[in-house]
């Protein structure tokens, strides 16, 4: 990646004030994403890997305390007065959430909804920004734009929905699209669209996207890298291609061999034990220890496992890196 | 009804009033047996009627036409009071443990629940030792009992949902989406526990979920629905290699493989526009509509479900042809 990256993270921390005390739900993340290209973050629930792009993008909760370094197209974000940093991200980047009800205003109609952002950072008028409504909704692929762009978001299914806050999210030629859980809530066939929409439009247009899931499966299909998060740290950092076909991290590899696979359905799933940590609740060294499989020594128990390489651009933080054998796929 | 079918749907309609226009048709026209000792895996996507299909077997819901029959009895005009006597050997888990626990009471008084509104205990000291049996069938310690829902991770609030469950010691238990809320990492557990469970206990289940490997990995057999009716039955091995309907084959090409090579050369088939309406469903087949093979005499002709070889059955007029059809040209 030579591409001066759209997005990049530097030792990102999130502390949240809890009524239980603080929660540190990310603790030194580091992560970049260059044009045209898809970072997923994978984790399970209270991973980190939510939290760490709504602190990026300026989005966390109040009650967060975030430190680090964010460069939005080579700005520092951090260093931006809040008002200034509010704007760069409105003009710059698109979100699309997991519930696409949530993010539609059920008494507007979609074509002001799919705008609302451009009339303000492009300074539409409001007939060019009805007809750039209707053709952001004909580039999501929604039949009959130009009648649609006047109907409420109750008369359209859920990936009908689902589409206009793609379209709504590209409404201002975003740089970096963030795409958290986008098709989780919706079917499988209609996820295999939406994949395909997005991907067709980042080729297109050369966004570079984020994307947050739990799907293996998903992140197969869409990311050239992978960070994998645990207790809110990056665990297994690298190229898609790379973490799957040789998993460093002992989580990564469990996680992987823990899904159902065709033709092995006498055996019981080789099932990791317990749950994911609590961020109030973390363990002083390796997070996964208490859950992990290979159970190193004591040093996993007291000591942070430092990120090392494993091969190029693949970053595992473990004790105990797994050799390049394949053999559990 | 044979000797081996636990319960059954014999073209069972659950169709539902609505407000302002005709009604729902959840479940048009479905037919199924359960086996004892096995697991019937129901997979589709929203609207395909599945969950209701497992709620209409516990008589849950009330059909609009059809019989419904658990155990050798026909259960369909029951009445409440007499429907608490078989109540007792069907059970349901849901989706959401921590929807259908109630927060204000303990684990052990929720596991209790069904031991005391079917009077299947005499006194406080044998429903605790039998609510401490059932925690442990889980994999729950005991002392978990005297904790709150809220106070459990996910997982364990499944195992609660599952103990709760096979308290009246039933023979049929609907698991209706019993993994879909939980993290990747405790979803191995919990299918791991039930099929322990299901050896142990000789359960048979109807197993509901809209995830594909899951249902492969649990099912001895499985019925695809689509629609409110049920589109293809068979083998799990068998049908995943090799389905015969059109709708089975787009929905298997859509599950994403955690392989980034494979992911890359796949050819998927990828399906236009959204399921229609179940209040004025399609004339003749109802996939017709979205179906990339779909032929004049598909609007004609509703399809039966129909042998393609041994236990594999499939409604569609050209179950087969039109799924080689499709896979020499994709759409997309």
């Amino acid at each position: 990646m030579t591409a001066e990256p759209v997005l990049a993270v530097e030792d990102l921390t999130v502390t949240l004030g809890t009524r239980r005390g603080p929660a540190r739900a990310v603790a030194g993340v580091d992560w970049s994403v260059a044009p045209g290209r898809t970072l997923a973050l994978v984790g399970e629930s209270g991973s980190g890997k939510t939290m760490s792009v709504l602190a990026a993008t300026g989005l966390a909760p109040r009650t967060a305390r975030v430190t680090g370094r964010v460069r939005l197209l080579g700005e520092d974000l951090t260093a931006l007065p809040p008002q200034r940093r509010r704007v760069l991200r409105g003009r710059h980047v698109g979100f699309v959430f997991q519930d696409p009800s949530t993010s539609l205003n059920p008494v507007l109609t979609v074509g002001r909804q799919v705008t609302e952002a451009a009339e303000e950072h492009l300074g539409l008028t409001r007939r060019q920004a009805r007809d750039r409504a209707v053709e952001l909704l004909e580039l999501v692929g929604i039949p009959s734009a130009a009648r649609r762009v006047d109907e409420y978001p109750h008369q359209f299914s859920g990936g009908m929905r689902q589409r206009v806050v793609i379209a709504m999210a590209l409404a201002c030629d975003p740089a970096l699209l963030i795409a958290d859980e986008p098709t989780t809530a919706l079917d499988v066939t209609t996820q295999a669209q939406i994949v395909e929409l997005v991907a067709g439009l980042q080729e297109r247009m050369g966004t570079a996207v984020v994307w947050i899931t739990h799907d293996l499966g998903v992140v197969a299909g869409v990311a050239d890298t992978v960070a994998v998060m645990y207790g809110g740290r990056i665990v297994e950092h690298g190229p898609v291609d790379d973490v799957f076909a040789a998993p460093g991290h002992p989580y990564t590899r469990a996680l992987l061999a823990a899904r159902p696979r065709p033709g092995h359905r006498d055996a019981d799933l080789p099932a990791i034990q317990g749950s994911p940590p609590s961020p109030l609740d973390l363990p002083a060294g390796c997070a996964f220890w208490p859950r992990c499989p290979v159970r190193g020594d004591a040093r996993c128990e007291h000591e942070l496992p430092p990120l090392t390489e494993v091969g190029p651009a693949h970053r595992v933080r473990t004790f105990y890196p797994s050799p390049p054998t394949g053999e559990d796929r | 009804m044979s000797a081996d079918v636990l319960a059954e749907l014999d073209d069972l309609r659950v169709w539902f009033p609505a407000a302002g226009s005709a009604p729902v048709r959840a479940v048009d026209g479905v037919s199924l047996q359960v086996r004892r000792g096995e697991t019937l895996g129901l997979v589709g996507e929203s609207g395909s009627g599945k969950s209701t299909t497992g709620l209409a077997l516990l008589r849950l819901v009330d059909p609009t036409s059809g019989r419904v029959r658990v155990a050798g009895e026909d259960v369909t005009g029951w009445s409440r009071r007499r429907l608490r006597t078989v109540r007792r050997r069907v059970a349901m888990v849901f989706q959401d443990p921590q929807a259908s626990l109630d927060p204000r009471h303990t684990v052990a008084a929720s596991v209790a629940e069904p031991l005391v509104v079917h009077r299947l205990v005499d006194g406080a000291d044998a429903r605790r030792r039998r609510v401490a049996e059932l925690l442990d069938l889980v994999g729950l310690r005991p002392e978990l009992g005297e904790r709150h829902p809220h106070e459990l991770s996910g997982g364990q609030r499944q195992r609660v949902g599952i103990a709760r469950a096979l308290a009246g010691e039933p023979d049929l238990v609907v698991l209706d989406e019993p993994i879909a809320s939980l993290d990747l990492s405790v979803q191995a557990q919990i299918m791991n526990l039930l099929r322990r469970l299901q050896r142990e206990l000789g359960l048979t289940y109807l197993f509901i979920s809209h995830d594909l490997a899951a249902v492969e990995h649990m099912s001895d057999r499985v019925a695809v629905m689509y629609l409110g009716r049920i589109v293809e039955t068979g083998d799990p091995t068998q049908i995943y290699r090799e389905p015969a309907h059109p709708y089975t084959a787009a929905l298997l090409s859509a599950v994403p493989v955690a392989d980034p090579a494979e992911e890359r050369h796949r050819r998927r088939i990828i399906l236009t526009g959204d399921i229609p309406s179940p209040v004025d469903p399609p004339s003749g087949c109802r996939f017709r509509t979205r179906c990339p093979s779909a032929r004049d005499t598909c609007a004609q002709t509703d399809p039966a479900l129909e042998v393609v070889a041994g236990d594999h059955r499939a409604a569609c007029l050209y179950a087969g042809d039109a799924v080689r059809e499709m896979r020499a040209t994709p759409s997309a």
